[in-house]
């Protein structure tokens, strides 16, 4: 089962003793800052964790792959992310476990 | 780090609820956990199968193992409003 904002919300109950309330609530700030900086074009660095971007797009020929009609994309802002160097570390640290767990799915 | 004003909590707090939030969210991914936020985006990782890779400097090939890559992709509401913001420019 996936991690959800619930799942973020109680371990925050759990292990820093916010309650239930102030812990739903900062899960919900803490992603729409995020959300609001990035709108604005701003970067996110998250120590340890990784950096959030925002990259722009030309216009490209696409394709309907189903079709194979042909349909402009028009130019965009796209957001990016790449995750920390620790973090990627530290998955691949983990490699011999999640191969098990990964495979049982 | 992320500035995040929140009336109720001193910032001190804020500062070990965010390292709280991260801590949580690289556990459950290095643990092979997706992780969904509606809205923002989801995490996961991503099988890269073992290769051949080659020393830039030296060109000598080495081998590099199997590995898992965390992986984000952004929600519909994250990337409506990102988009949106630019064409309003």
């Amino acid at each position: 089962m996936a991690i959800t904002k619930a799942d973020l919300a109680n371990a925050l109950f759990n292990e820093l003793g916010l309650n239930k309330r102030e812990a739903k609530e900062f899960v919900e700030l803490f992603f729409e800052k995020i959300r609001g900086a990035l709108e604005d074009g701003t970067s996110v660095k998250l120590s340890g964790f990784g950096n959030f971007g925002v990259r722009k797009k030309n216009s490209r020929p696409g394709r309907n792959p189903k079709t194979g009609e042909e349909i402009p994309i028009s130019a965009r802002r796209v957001v990016t992310f790449k995750a920390s160097q620790k973090l990627k570390d530290r998955v691949a640290s983990n490699a011999d476990q999640l191969r098990q767990h990964l495979n049982q799915k | 780090m992320l500035a995040a004003e929140q009336p109720q909590l001193a910032y001190r707090d804020v500062e070990l609820a965010v390292k709280g939030l991260l801590e949580c969210m690289a556990k459950a991914l290095t643990e092979g956990e997706r992780i969904e936020v509606r809205g923002f985006g989801s995490f996961s990782l991503h099988y890269r199968p073992a290769r051949v890779g080659r020393n830039p400097k030296t060109g000598a090939a080495v081998g590099v193992p199997d590995k898992h890559v965390p992986h984000f992709k952004p929600g519909k509401e994250l990337r409506e409003r990102v988009d949106t913001a630019s064409s309003a420019r």
